[in-house]
């Protein structure tokens, strides 16, 4: 990183040439991502979400006293210090349908209702966006570790390996991520033994399958801008001068390339992490992501849609939670972006 | 039928596999809802020729050629359009499963021990298209049945169908046609006590002699009824229009209907079904199509006088395979059967007033049933009585006695079913199992659990059953019989692989005496339905109720057991 290291801080008039001089690049990125407040704000509001959905066991168990995974039908709850129950059989002649309870605003007691399964939403969200935080997160490490690992590989040795790595990428790429998606999830949802190739074993009702799924249609996604920066640095002068010295090939990718390709997996991560996060919403919504009795965002729009009339907030609260995230995790990327890219450092600090 | 209101039931798989009969439609007794009384509604005012029935549908029901199509979609339109030997009589309640002449001028009494049915043929009777009907068109129309093919097991019986194949079928010598005497005579291989019911579905309806023996995809051929196709695209509507050459020969078989056009519409939501209807932008939302749970109060309460509900002979359930652990042990079975809590299930289907819990194979209202629920809390010991609630105790005991506690457990659902997956996994849990979920795409679901090479992968099975026609054998022997098991097909209708030799001997027996003798018949067909009970194959949840809601215009509603809703027997108030 020796080029954004001895990067001039011309226009920042309290910094001294000095100072400026002895910090490292990561330290300055984090600078200016400390003065990018929307930037903060966004990264204040993801780690809130975080911290509330791994939460989840605590609500569930010690708040609001409830099993979000086993159906409760014939259950009731409190409200207004009145016990009533959970399904509100349907009025008139003909007493059609049951209608879950909504929310009664009171944490302890099915805060935003019930679905129509007896289960409280609210619990239900949280654990979700367990969920949907391990499997988003999860998946986006996976797709960048792997995809930076191919990229640089590629991109160093170009040449044949180059093409026909970046043909493979090409062909995933060619499948419209979600039905590649869905292909993979009902064909291993069905297996038997759900996903096994050699020592690896991941069950079907595995966080682990979506994740692995989510992760892997997304790689070329990363590939793609990393070899282009992979093949971009191999060029500059402080890698051939590093090549002049008699660097060894793994020096030279580990040391030389792969920390001034970095940053464009760093920046490139929330983004896939928000995408990926949408990924899992969708396949969930559509059955073929997290299993029940398992709860994801997802499920959980997909348990509200039947409830849009009566019980709205079954689907619009796990919604609301899908939008946050995303947006939070958008913000949060640019300003990552900003932070690290040094030809961006006037418009973040001015 | 499997899913015929819920979800339509498309026949993909290969038929021409399967050796029992598989059932479909719908009867029983009916009761009714916001007009509650039966089968029938009394009408406001006149009944008034004219106008055109607009009917609302999620989607279409696939391939419309009447020798394939298994779905009560097009049935309820083929029963208007086309007509078979005999028919179920086009009315409303219980009298609607009753046999009736249609196309033969009488129901004969079989001969040569029941394995020979000779029918005197109306004259004079035309297809839409203007030709006139002869007996000799039958034997195309049977023969279609096995080269289209459809499901073949209905008329397997006859002589010559065991060489028919779907490239080839003589049934020269099974069904023989005089066109000048009109007779048709129709030799059984075997006496077959429900032969008459099968020749009223639309399987058997006539279609002209000149008919392709290919599937004639979404072309209807021409029929005899009261109304006629006009135009079928399942990306858009069906349209029926009156036949020209129709006149009544039989009302009760095939009455003239009252509105001129009948259309169905494809491919609006559900939910917006329901409001079109309700603003009168159309006149019936399609049983077929569930209605959004959120809706049902709204049309329990304010449009009540417009909602029908009907219970239906079918079943909810689900089947334990008998061929694993640990549900081939009784016990074991014998365990989930009492701790499965029935309420909970009717409480997923949309409540008491959907659904009414039970622990036996034939539904309420059918030949051979009689109550018996021996898998209650506080059961009787006679078993009479009904389900009240689940008996944990009783359940951990059984387990506990069957050695198979802890063991792993794989309940297999379709996905808008898993909420009843998920009820069976915490019940299972709660007697000491160790249950998990598996969630199939619903079209793939029924398949999978069918064939005999997935017997590894599942443990319980979500399934569901409506019948073909008011027989204890289309539950008994079609879903539980020895011989509806078969190996490594997805058209393997005994998902449970149960077979007792006794069991069976006995519902050979009841088949044999139900040919002269149907009440003995039907005593011996509740014996077989509480001894299947006892050996719980199945976990039973319940019986359902269908809802059909209509617009302020429609008068003369008329449920038929057999049929459902029936079409033509509406009129629209102008």
């Amino acid at each position: 990183m020796a080029e954004v290291a001895l990067e001039p801080q011309a226009g920042v008039p309290d910094q001294g040439p000095d100072r400026v001089a002895g910090r490292s690049p990561w330290a300055l990125a984090w600078r200016r991502l400390r003065r990018n407040r929307l930037a903060l704000a966004s990264l204040l509001l993801f780690v809130v979400i975080v911290v509330m959905s791994f939460g989840a066991p605590f609500y569930a168990d010690h708040i609001a006293h409830t099993d979000p995974f086993v159906n409760n039908v014939n259950g009731t709850t409190i409200v207004d210090g009145k016990k009533v129950p959970l399904m509100e059989q349907g009025g008139g002649v003909l007493k059609l349908g049951v209608t879950p309870i909504g929310p009664t605003w009171d944490i302890h007691h099915y805060f935003l209702g019930s679905d129509t399964q007896g289960r409280d939403v609210a619990a239900r969200i949280l654990y979700g966006g367990r969920s949907s935080l391990e499997i988003g997160i999860g998946s986006a490490i996976i797709a960048c570790l792997i995809a930076t690992v191919l990229a640089l590989v590629a991109g160093f040795y170009s040449g044949l390996t180059d093409s026909l790595l970046s043909r493979l990428m090409d062909v995933i790429w060619a499948f419209p991520v979600y039905l590649l998606a869905i292909c993979i999830a009902t064909v291993l949802l069905t297996a038997p033994n759900g996903l096994k190739v050699g020592p690896l074993h991941v069950e079907a009702s595995s966080l682990w399958l979506p994740t692995l799924i989510i992760g892997f249609i997304y790689v070329p996604y990363v590939y793609r801008p990393v070899r282009g920066s992979v093949l971009s640095v191999a060029e500059k002068e402080f890698v051939e001068a590093a090549v002049a010295q008699g660097a060894s090939n793994r020096r030279l990718i580990f040391s030389e390339i792969l920390p001034n390709v970095i940053t464009v997996v760093i920046v490139l991560l929330p983004l896939m992490i928000a995408t990926t996060i949408l990924t899992e919403a969708a396949l969930s919504f559509l059955g073929v992501g997290v299993q029940p009795p398992g709860a994801s965002w997802g499920t959980i729009i997909s348990d509200g849609q039947n409830l849009l009339y009566t019980r709205p907030w079954v689907a619009i609260a796990p919604g609301i939670m899908i939008v946050l995230t995303v947006l939070a995790l958008n913000v949060l990327g640019d300003g990552i972006r900003d932070a690290l890219d040094p030809r961006a450092k006037l418009r973040v600090e001015g | 039928m499997r899913e015929l209101l819920r979800r339509v039931f498309k026949l993909t798989i290969p038929i021409a596999a399967i050796a029992v009969a598989a059932g479909c439609g719908g009867s029983g007794s009916s009761s009714s809802g916001g007009n509650s009384g039966g089968g029938s509604t009394p009408a406001a005012g006149t009944p008034q020729k004219g106008g055109t029935l607009t009917i609302l549908a999620s989607s279409a029901f696939g391939v419309a050629d009447p020798a394939q199509n298994y779905t009560l979609q097009q049935w309820a339109f083929l029963i208007d359009t086309h007509d078979g030997l005999v028919a179920f009589k086009r009315v409303g309640g219980t009298e609607g499963t009753q046999i009736v002449p249609d196309l033969a001028e009488q129901i004969p009494q079989p001969t040569d021990g029941g394995k020979t049915y000779t029918f005197q043929i109306r004259k004079g009777i035309k297809f839409s298209d203007g030709t006139t009907m002869k007996p000799s068109d039958f034997v195309t129309t049977f023969e279609r049945q096995f080269t289209v093919p459809g499901p073949t097991s209905f008329y397997s019986g006859i002589v010559g169908a065991d060489k028919c194949t779907p490239k080839n079928c003589d049934l020269s010598q099974g069904v023989v046609a005089d066109d000048n005497a009109y007779t048709l005579t129709i030799h059984l291989t075997a006496a077959d006590p429900e032969f008459l019911d099968k020749l009223a579905l639309p399987f058997a309806f006539v279609v002209p002699g000149s008919t392709s023996p290919k599937l004639t995809g979404n072309n209807v051929p021409p029929g005899t009824g009261a109304y006629m196709w006009q135009s079928y695209d399942p990306n858009k509507e069906a349209v029926l229009v009156r036949n020209p050459n129709f006149k009544v020969w039989n009302p009760d078989a095939q009455p003239e209907g009252y509105p001129d056009k009948i259309v169905e519409k494809y491919g609006l939501q559900v939910s917006d079904e329901v409001t079109a209807v309700q603003n009168g932008q159309a006149d019936l939302v399609f049983a077929g199509d569930t209605i959004p749970s959120d809706r049902l109060n709204e049309l329990g309460t304010t449009y009540a006088d417009q909602t029908h509900v009907n219970a239906l002979t079918a079943d909810w359930y689900f089947a334990l395979n008998t061929k694993r652990p640990p549900f081939n042990n009784l016990q074991a079975r014998q365990a989930i059967n009492y701790a499965f809590d029935r309420k909970a299930a009717v409480q997923l289907a949309g409540g008491s007033s959907l659904a009414v819990p039970t622990c036996q194979i034939l539904p309420p209202n059918f030949p051979g049933y009689t109550q018996y629920c021996p898998y209650t809390a506080n059961a009787a010991t006679d078993g009479a009585g009904d389900w009240t609630a689940p008996d944990i105790a009783k359940a951990k005991q059984l387990v506990q006695q069957s050695g198979t506690a802890g063991q792993s457990v794989v309940v297999n659902t379709d996905g808008p079913d898993k909420p009843f997956g998920e009820q069976m996994v915490a019940d299972l849990n709660k007697i000491g199992y160790k249950a998990k979920l598996v969630v199939l795409s619903g079209s793939i679901q029924y398949p999978f659990v069918q064939n005999s090479k997935n017997l590894d992968k599942w443990s319980v099975a979500w399934s569901a059953w409506y019948q073909d026609y008011p027989a204890p054998s289309d539950f008994l022997n079609v879903l539980l019989g020895c011989g509806s098991i078969h190996p490594n097909s997805d058209a393997s209708p005994n998902i449970a692989e149960f077979c007792d030799k006794g069991i069976q001997a006995k519902m050979d027996k009841a088949l044999e005496t139900g040919v002269t003798d149907p009440d003995a018949a039907n005593q011996l067909w509740a014996e077989v339905d509480h001894e299947v009970t006892d050996q719980a194959p199945w976990v039973d949840m319940y019986n359902p109720k269908q809802i059909d809601f209509t617009s302020k215009r429609v008068q003369g509603y008329q449920w038929s057991p057999q049929w459902y809703i029936l079409y033509d027997q509406l009129w629209l108030q102008q």
